[in-house]
């Protein structure tokens, strides 16, 4: 609770950013799952009761969540693949979209980053990018989809995911990979097992055949296209594979952790 | 079923109009489960459309439900349960009771256009509320039609990859999206029509409520 970091609202781009801080910034004082005075009224009219007393509603919408991440767990078919699109279909340019300007992004020293590797794993081994860039590579044009509703074609080049896990000999009947970021405040997010080892999936070090820029992640962007962008960490600096739910930065704070498209 | 039936026997020698069941407890529960889950689908998808706005404007916070995009997605994704279980039930109940059929065809353009006319001219009766004049079948038929396609579409935004097919019908995506909105907009045109209407005609309202 009152975590700066419930405060801020996800933008766009940095216009609608503004404009949406602008508009909100005074409602955003406090985490809330419901809203304001206006529209609570006109629900309780419409029912006659209360039925959106804030705390009750807030457990039983968590729960719902819960129960829509078992149903999303349940219809993921992990041999479809994201539909994959021509080069010329490619978003120019593709947005940047954080919690924080592209002036606050992470810059990170690429000849002194390691990605640390945790938990379920026979290998615990860090590895710099020069060794990460020396596996091999594929490339992908898919179509990224923010939690927001836009959506943007890219290209991502990188190591499938699951020839990583395989390489580090990580339990894949573990339940989740959970990633930690370099973003300020710390960003993380947890990815079911199922999720990392489907083929698309893919540690991806370029974006449009370049080297990741430091909007797009660099030096390691978690690509997922089967799932919302907020599950598709930027700037990762460490992988875990465990069994527990740690949680995510976007997840605590209410969105969907299963999110998939 | 036959309860009711016994009923409306009994008390039909009495007093023969009142008696009659205009709207069956089924039609009045579903209706009612699915206007509740309605208002909170469209509150909440105003405020995940304020997200990321397809057009220049935004809707503004003291009618949407959830107060940012987080807390109006889980709304959004809580209600649907209600409004898809409640819809599916409509549907097969619809057709199996014959009463989309009785209520709502045959729609003929003729009598769509007459009684626009008559309606335009305040002359359409409402002597018979369990027989739905043309525009009455044309929006009520439109409406479920409506309401089919905005959960399609919903579906395929929710899950591209899963349900690719289905997205690739709408356009793929981003055009499902446009689809969603203007599915919502036509539900929420409907519903401005339809609660002034029975405001209008209170008998109506009366019946959607105690049945007759």
């Amino acid at each position: 609770m009152g975590r700066l970091r419930s405060l801020i609202i996800p933008g766009v781009d940095k216009k609608l950013l503004v404009r949406d801080a602008a508009k909100s910034m005074p409602d955003l004082t406090r985490r809330r799952f419901i809203t304001g005075g206006a529209s609570l009224g006109a629900l309780t009219l419409l029912t006659g009761c209360n039925v959106v007393d804030s705390s009750s509603a807030e457990e039983m919408l968590k729960h719902v969540s819960k129960f829509n991440d078992a149903v999303q767990a349940w219809m993921f078919n992990p041999n479809a693949l994201a539909p994959t699109f021509p080069e010329s279909a490619i978003t120019r340019p593709f947005p940047f979209n954080a919690y924080y300007s592209i002036d606050e992004a992470p810059e990170v020293d690429g000849k002194n980053w390691k990605l640390e590797v945790r938990g379920l794993v026979d290998n615990k081994k860090s590895w710099t990018l020069d060794e990460l860039y020396a596996l091999p590579q594929v490339k992908q044009v898919t179509r990224h989809i923010c939690v927001e509703g836009w959506s943007a074609i890219g290209s991502w080049t990188g190591t499938p995911l699951r020839d990583f896990l395989k390489l580090i000999g990580a339990d894949t009947r573990a339940k989740y990979v959970w990633f930690q970021c370099a973003d300020k405040d710390g960003y993380n997010s947890p990815l079911d097992m199922a999720s990392a080892l489907h083929p698309q999936t893919q540690m991806a070090f370029k974006f449009a055949d370049e080297i990741l820029p430091v909007a797009y992640g660099y030096p390691m962007k978690i690509r997922v296209p089967t799932k919302l962008g907020f599950k598709n960490p930027k700037y990762v600096i460490s992988m875990e594979v465990t069994n527990d739910y740690k949680g995510g930065f976007w997840e605590d704070q209410g969105y969907n952790s299963f999110s998939g498209s | 079923m036959s309860s009711l039936t016994v009923s409306n026997e009994q008390t039909t020698s009495a007093k023969p109009s009142a008696a009659k069941v205009v709207q069956p407890a089924w039609v009045r529960i579903l209706h009612w489960v699915n206007a509740f889950a309605m208002v909170l689908m469209i509150m909440s998808g105003w405020q995940i459309y304020n997200a990321s706005p397809l057009f220049g404007f935004t809707f503004s916070s003291s009618i949407t439900l959830g107060g940012w995009l987080g807390g109006a997605l889980l709304w959004h994704f809580a209600a649907m349960w209600i409004l898809m279980v409640n819809g599916l039930l409509y549907l097969a109940l619809g057709l199996a009771t014959g009463r989309f059929r009785k209520k709502l065809l045959p729609i003929t353009p003729e009598g769509v256009i007459s009684d626009t006319k008559a309606a335009l001219t305040g002359k359409l009766s409402h002597d018979d509320l369990s027989k739905y004049n043309y525009v009455q079948k044309l929006l009520y038929a439109g409406v479920i039609v409506v309401g089919v396609l905005v959960v399609l579409s919903g579906l395929s935004i929710w899950k591209p990859v899963q349900l690719q097919y289905l997205t690739a019908l709408f356009g793929g995506y981003d055009a499902a999206r446009y689809v969603h909105f203007f599915c919502m907009a036509a539900i929420v045109a409907f519903m401005v029509v339809h609660v002034a209407l029975a405001l209008l005609v209170p008998k109506s309202l009366r019946a959607m409520i105690i049945g007759r």
